[in-house]
């Protein structure tokens, strides 16, 4: 990204019709670790990469419960994570109050990106710096959003944001057609490995990742690590017989997949 | 304060404010009885068609059933005025969870939440609805069936009824009511409890409407009457044994 005279206000279009701070703000997303989600027919998973800045201090939370039915996870600025989470949790718990019945996810994150859109168009503002995969149910099934800084709002079966997260996309993306006949275990265990592709070699362990899950019957809670542990063990014994063959794979398709369009994300794609 | 000043009968006596705003004291045209019950298919409510004004039967057509969106019917009794309110509430709220379109939509169970909270906030106020509202349906199989006060009482339960209907009518559906009942039974027990409202409260009318509620959707019947009988041996000579009445 190149210095641009157009830059320093939101409010500022650019000749080529573009909003240069929103697109920043876009780019803070990409800065952060990594998150992905995943979803089937009746459940969808949340993982995350957790980085403590050093040894001695604990890790950033980057998943949140919004409700029984709905949570989210972050990559960007956390502090602009933590308070979105609290607008979401805010918004659930009055049409609870108010419905006695739980919102339906495809009308929250309408709300939040009208939210993210409103400080696309204020001078005073600025947008907010981080990407929310929101995962959630509602009468129609299990549904992932993801929520960016342009106010933009998109549905996937699966996504993945944050740094190296692209590793993470082309597994999903090799992958995807299946998930929806996927029961739960297989979902777990796909998410994880979405997420050791992010790791680029480092080793996977459960005090690195975080993993959500929510589903039609299960209340969404954070998955202990001993379990995950137990499924990181498993996927050990799989991955080295898989090795060989994926190495092959990733080079050819990575060159391809890293070009990654620069102009204009806002644009639909 | 907002609160209306008491005349030297206890009654509350109308009080404009400086900022002209007027509160309901007391309702003028009103309904009777609304009754409800759950059944086999989903929920049955009768209430007859009278607005009385005090104690003339003012209006003889007043429809006091009305469907809510997909899923739910609402019957009222208390001021007809403030039901038409609530209805414009609720067509406002089920236009807006229309336009949405994504499949999911509000079921009983929510516009009986809602009526809840805008009859409790509203007692707040002291300025309340008056009405009692009976609130059935039925959403992916689920049947439901409550009952909101003017104060914000509330419950769910089988078989409900407003005004009168709680005293006469629900001992009979106590009685009466079972599980998996169909249509026919239903209406039977509805019609029983009728009758003795007609015969006992003051401001039922002789033309009723009987509404039900499926999956498939809402009918509201035409208006008709039941067969009534006056030549009890006890209405010959009712005064026979008081002396000095006429």
């Amino acid at each position: 990204m190149f210095r641009n005279q157009y830059d320093t206000d939101v409010t500022t279009w650019s000749p080529a019709g573009r909003l240069f701070q929103v697109e920043y703000a876009m780019e803070a997303v990409k800065q952060g670790s990594a998150a992905i989600g995943l979803r089937s027919a009746t459940h969808i998973v949340l993982a995350t990469v957790n980085k403590a800045t050093s040894e001695l201090s604990s890790h950033q939370k980057k998943i949140f419960k919004v409700d029984d039915h709905i949570g989210v996870a972050i990559a960007g600025l956390t502090a602009d994570g933590r308070v979105l989470s609290r607008y979401l949790r805010n918004e659930c718990i009055n049409h609870s109050f108010v419905y006695e019945s739980p919102l339906p996810i495809s009308r929250l994150v309408v709300q939040l990106a009208d939210k993210a859109q409103v400080c696309t168009q204020r001078s005073w503002k600025r947008p907010y710096g981080v990407g929310l995969l929101v995962a959630g149910l509602d009468e129609t099934g299990a549904h992932l959003y993801y929520n960016c800084p342009s106010g933009n709002y998109f549905e996937f079966q699966a996504f993945a944001i944050g740094s190296r997260s692209q590793a993470a996309k082309t597994y999903l993306e090799r992958r995807f057609d299946n998930f929806d006949k996927y029961s739960r275990e297989e979902l777990i265990k796909d998410g994880l490995f979405a997420i050791k592709e992010t790791l680029q070699g480092e080793k996977l362990t459960s005090a690195i990742c975080t993993v959500a899950i929510v589903g039609v019957g299960e209340t969404f809670h954070i998955i202990n690590q001993q379990t995950i542990e137990q499924v990181i063990e498993s996927l050990d014994i799989v991955e080295d017989a898989q090795a060989a063959d994926a190495a092959a794979e990733s080079a050819s398709e990575e060159p391809s997949a890293a070009q990654e369009p620069g102009a204009a994300p806002m644009e639909l794609q | 304060m907002e609160w209306g000043a008491v005349s030297s009968e206890g009654k509350e006596v109308s009080t404009i404010l400086e900022s002209g705003s007027q509160r309901t004291l007391s309702p003028y045209v009103t309904g009777t009885s609304v009754l409800g019950l759950k059944y086999k298919d989903g929920v049955i409510m009768a209430a007859d068609m009278g607005g009385s004004y005090g104690s003339t039967l003012r209006y003889k057509s007043v429809e006091r059933i009305k469907p809510i969106g997909k899923h739910t019917l609402l019957g009222a009794s208390g001021e007809i005025s403030d039901f038409q309110e609530i209805l414009r509430y609720l067509d406002e709220l089920i236009i807006y969870d229309h336009m949405w379109d994504d499949g999911n939509s509000l079921g009983p169970k929510e516009v009986h939440n809602y009526l809840n909270r805008v009859m409790y906030n509203r007692r707040n106020k002291f300025d309340p609805l008056w009405n009692s509202l009976v609130v059935g349906g039925v959403k992916n199989g689920q049947k439901y069936l409550g009952m909101v006060g003017m104060i914000g009482t509330h419950y769910e339960d089988n078989h409900v009824a407003t005004g009168f209907g709680n005293h006469l009518a629900r001992p009979i559906m106590r009685a009466e009511w079972r599980e998996d009942l169909t249509f026919e039974e239903a209406v039977k027990i509805l019609e029983k409890c009728l009758l003795v409202l007609l015969y006992r409260d003051r401001s039922a009318i002789n033309k009723f409407q009987i509404s039900k509620i499926t999956e498939e959707g809402v009918t509201i019947s035409e208006p008709y009457a039941l067969k009534t009988n006056w030549d009890f041996s006890a209405f010959q000579n009712p005064t026979k044994g008081a002396e000095g009445s006429w």
